[in-house]
């Protein structure tokens, strides 16, 4: 069978798909938004009606998933590593209540923060959750291990996470397939307390996740996600996990020489752990993301020599490459040749011109320049970029939706004037529920909902709260006179201005809804229209 | 044989069709082939770059380590520079010659002409102008731009022509055509003006 071109989020989609899967659920997330979308646009998912909307946010997409799971059939659900947080409180309960159809979580990580706020390793996730944990190290692989991640789930009655980095996500390689599996039909649990986690339920059921755990764990050793390698020579021994396995690789040119144990399967292979650390001197951790592996091989009491990123042999923080593998393996590298030049300058990322975030920004900092005690709570989205020259009008960014809340807390310490801006999606995600907290109080906060009707940074998908702003905010309790809805546009430079103006002389909850949808999304969709007449 | 790729560009400038039509040419000739790209924040008119390897053996990473990369193929001549510490000692760098300036500090456009015609193997296009005059449409100017790298890269060049059909032929043959041309059009100018 001729290979395909698959990115690997792509690869792990396609898995899902073949693996029988009856539903995707996610919120959109750069590096996993494009599993979601693979889906989307699959003939087989659309033929067979596999649910593939995106979700209000991770956590109602895992919760989601979890009932399809409740209900005899396959879920898979997907979300970049910080989305995990979002999602922890279904996720850590999911592995107690335990799953009935296989359910799989996607963890998209992204380490040297490519588009992201933090690098956290989702590898934690799965050990605190007590969940088996797979980790492809490239495309074939996460096609592969996601087919086997659902059969994994089943037959431990748990959910599984799979773990992906920005690097094998957002790299395409040719990949096999095999034909799909069927659906799951629907069947229900057998016993109706297993999802019940009063404490009397959630005592016995944590006590069965418990009891899982050594077996799980033997199994690492016999799963052919871990490999062990025997190399010649032996002062050296290497622990591979993941994509670090392929830059390991890379440098030796798909020889090494020392013995090496390949982890895509966690909890680690413990028996192959031991006899690595007892055939070779030394041990050598790679590993993309938090050096896991290589705390659990130190501990605190341990006399192995083990190096990793704790000893600085390679940079604690950042994505590895075959270049810092090599370092840390002491083999020199081909010299670089040349320098970048000194005339080359740093281009960052802008809002696109005629973007309505611009009239946003250009009116709320002309009415800022008047309250020098004022400050703007941001939050996750292309209008994150006002943080950057030219406009530098926002002072946090911190989580999606915090910043209603910041500002309601700021606002509660005594800053003033508190201004928030969120985009319509983030809104929908995380922010409604901040504005309830400062309805509730009637604390003053000027709030921005800048509204572009899509999820534009991860490139345009549908916002869920289109077309039902002012609705929400009505619902929630905001002042119809403190509801104000402004087309942002050059010409309208004034009247934003004026508004904005008013409404943070108004000490109450007001909301502001500057919108005009996303140009790149509207340059998409007509495109599309033209291409379907 | 195998062909390390450095692609750059700025974000909107579509550098992808080119590691598509390269990844076509890839995998319908059973080679190997990894392809890193860039997406989320940096394509807001930022700089991207995207890792193009193909081999006729498997590739492991699916970055380019520094100082071996074959090809630096950028769409924008800024662009090009920014990632020399890639490129291996008798790699080519491949480039166009029309500058995107969104940034405030953009170099002085004699100083950035001067830096690529010291570079000891380059070949510079002014791509749109080749697209237009060999293709009759300036928006096959990234097409010229493989077309341009085509020498350099280890599979024959009709792998490149298939690849363009197997990506155009869904938007027509009229499309098909035009960047069928616009690649023998860059073909012909690396040829006659490598340097």
């Amino acid at each position: 069978m001729q290979k395909q071109l698959l990115l690997g989020v792509e690869a792990v989609a396609r898995g899902a798909i073949d693996a029988g899967i009856s539903g995707v659920y996610a919120y959109p997330g750069t590096p996993s938004t494009e599993i979601t979308e693979y889906i989307q646009e699959s003939r087989v998912a659309i033929a067979r009606g596999i649910h593939r909307q995106w979700s209000a946010n991770e956590k109602t997409a895992m919760e989601s998933a979890l009932g399809m799971s409740y209900a005899g059939k396959r879920a898979l659900v997907c979300m970049k590593h910080v989305g995990m947080n979002v999602a922890a409180d279904c996720f850590m309960n999911a592995a107690v209540t335990g799953i009935n159809g296989g359910m799989v979580v996607v963890a998209a990580d992204d380490p040297s923060m490519h588009s992201s706020q933090n690098e956290q390793d989702s590898r934690v996730y799965g050990k605190f959750a007590l969940v088996p944990v797979l980790e492809p190290a490239d495309q074939q692989e996460a096609y592969d291990m996601t087919r086997h991640a659902f059969d994994l789930s089943e037959q431990w009655g748990l959910p599984v996470l799979l773990r992906v980095t920005t690097r094998m996500a957002h790299s395409r390689a040719g990949v096999t397939t095999a034909p799909p599996n069927d659906e799951n039909a629907l069947h229900y649990p057998e016993d109706r307390r297993q999802f019940v986690l009063l404490p009397v339920n959630a005592r016995e059921r944590y006590r069965s996740l418990l009891g899982k755990q050594p077996d799980i764990a033997r199994e690492s050793d016999a799963s052919p996600c871990n490999r062990y390698t025997d190399g010649e020579d032996r002062s050296l021994g290497i622990v591979a996990c993941g994509i670090a396995y392929n830059y390991l690789m890379e440098v030796f040119d798909g020889r090494p020489p020392h013995p090496v144990v390949k982890v895509s399967r966690y909890p680690l292979p413990r028996k192959m752990i031991e006899r690595l650390a007892a055939e070779c001197d030394r041990l050598l951790v790679l590993e993309e993301g938090y050096p896991v592996v290589e705390e659990l091989l130190r501990g605190y009491l341990a006399k192995e020599p083990v190096a990793g990123r704790l000893d600085g042999t390679l940079p604690r923080d950042g994505e590895l490459d075959a270049d810092r593998v090599a370092a840390a393996l002491g083999i020199p590298r081909r010299a670089t040749t040349m320098d970048v030049p000194g005339i080359v300058v740093a281009r960052p990322p802008a809002l696109c011109a005629g973007c309505s975030h611009r009239d946003v920004y250009r009116a709320l900092n002309e009415v800022m320049t008047a309250y020098p005690g004022g400050r703007v709570f941001s939050d996750i989205g292309c209008y994150t970029l006002g943080a950057l020259p030219p406009f530098q009008s926002i002072d946090t960014t911190v989580d999606m939706g915090a910043s209603i809340t910041m500002a309601k807390g700021a606002a509660d310490a005594g800053l003033s004037p508190a201004v928030c801006v969120i985009g319509d999606s983030t809104f929908a995600h995380s922010g409604m529920t901040g504005l309830l907290d400062c309805v509730t109080e009637g604390t003053p906060v000027t709030i921005i909902i800048s509204d572009n009707e899509s999820v534009s940074m991860t490139g345009g998908q549908d916002s869920a709260a289109a077309g039902r702003v002012e609705a929400i905010c009505r619902g929630i309790g905001v002042e119809e006179a403190h509801l104000r809805v402004l087309h942002p546009v050059p010409r309208n430079h004034d009247e934003l201005c004026r508004v904005i103006r008013d409404e943070i002389e108004y000490p109450g909850v007001s909301v502001i809804v500057p919108r005009r949808p996303c140009i790149q999304k509207a340059s998409r969709d007509k495109k599309k229209q033209q291409r379907t007449p | 044989m195998k062909t390390d790729i450095i692609l750059a560009g700025v974000g909107g400038q579509g550098i992808l069709s080119i590691a598509a039509v390269l990844g076509s040419a890839a995998i319908t000739n059973n080679l190997y082939m990894k392809q890193a790209e860039t997406h989320g924040m940096s394509q807001r008119g930022g700089d991207v770059q995207s890792h193009a390897r193909l081999s006729d053996r498997p590739v492991y990473s699916d970055l380019i380590a520094r100082g071996t990369a074959d090809i630096i193929l950028s769409v924008e001549p800024m662009e090009a520079l920014r990632y020399l510490p890639y490129l291996k000692e008798d790699g080519y760098v491949v480039t166009s010659s029309a500058p995107l300036v969104n940034v405030p500090d953009y170099p002085p456009l004699e100083a950035l002409r001067e830096a690529l015609e010291a570079l000891p193997r380059r070949v510079i296009v002014d791509a749109e102008a080749l697209a237009r005059e060999a293709a009759g449409n300036a928006r096959a100017s990234n097409v010229v731009m493989l077309g341009a790298a085509s020498p350099f890269i280890e599979i024959p060049f009709e792998y490149l022509e298939r690849g363009v059909i197997a990506i155009f032929e869904r938007k027509g043959d009229g499309v098909t055509d035009m960047n069928l041309k616009a690649l023998r059009a860059g073909r012909q100018f690396a040829r006659e003006h490598a340097g």
